[in-house]
């Protein structure tokens, strides 16, 4: 179901799937809130992932599907995080699913 | 495991306009995540979609451009553009964004992805691959 994230007294919208409407919306304040709902305890390798996908997001305009990210990740970080285990313990329910939710971009292309 | 088969997508259209190029480029991206092996040919009108430096900004959608340079990140390395339509537009390679990929049987080194090829040649390239999806 749409509804509203409520950061700071404001209603932010969000999908149904709950990927935010307007991407101008994101803040790290509103990130916390989403991570909240899908029951992420914000760390520091949590906000490492996200930063990386907005990077990612702002230099090709799309969100990466997970095989792409684990890549991109493997590239920037090392074989150590750059593979599935790391991302799925820290998003459970799917790295590029949940992160990009967090990050406040669109659901990944060819995601399921 | 399932048979790999060989998708050639073929862009024809003007990148604005129609919706034609930003739903091929989805379409490539949702096919190519599935792992199969993805061409991409450009012909026609379809080469503007590979002319840098688009501006978006008084057409009110979203520049999508980029996410063309992204494609090498999906293992697309097969990126066929049509001499002839380019040169019946004024244009040469120089003209087009850059393409690459890492080649995993050369040490990972980087790639440009676009290979120009004659009409005869995209002919060939046509009746080669298995599936063809034409915007």
């Amino acid at each position: 179901m749409s509804g509203y994230y409520e950061v700071d007294g404001k209603q932010v919208p969000h999908d149904e799937e709950g990927y935010i409407t307007n991407l101008s919306d994101w803040s790290k304040e509103l990130a916390e809130v989403i991570a909240k709902e899908e029951g992420i305890d914000m760390t520091d390798e949590h906000w490492e992932v996200v930063n990386f996908l907005r990077e990612y997001y702002d230099e090709y305009q799309i969100a990466p599907a997970i095989r792409v990210l684990v890549k991109a990740m493997k590239k920037k970080f090392g074989p150590e995080k750059g593979n599935n285990k790391y991302l799925y313990e820290l998003f459970p329910y799917g790295p590029a699913k949940q992160a990009c939710k967090i990050a406040g971009l669109p659901k990944p292309t060819g995601c399921v | 495991m399932s048979e790999v088969k060989n998708f050639l997508y073929v862009n024809r259209k003007a990148p604005h306009g129609t919706i034609y190029a930003l739903e091929s480029l989805e379409v490539v991206l949702i096919g190519a995540a599935f792992e199969q092996d993805v061409a991409l040919a450009f012909l026609d009108d379809g080469v503007f979609q590979l002319v840098k430096g688009w501006d978006t900004s008084e057409l009110g959608v979203k520049n999508f451009q980029p996410a063309y340079t992204a494609l090498g990140d999906y293992d697309i390395s097969k990126v066929y553009v049509e001499r002839e339509s380019l040169e019946e537009r004024g244009l040469t390679e120089d003209d087009l964004i850059e393409m690459t990929y890492e080649d995993e049987d050369d040490d990972w080194a980087e790639k440009s992805s676009i290979r120009i090829v004659s009409r005869e040649e995209m002919a060939q390239i046509m009746r080669d691959s298995d599936v063809i999806l034409s915007f």
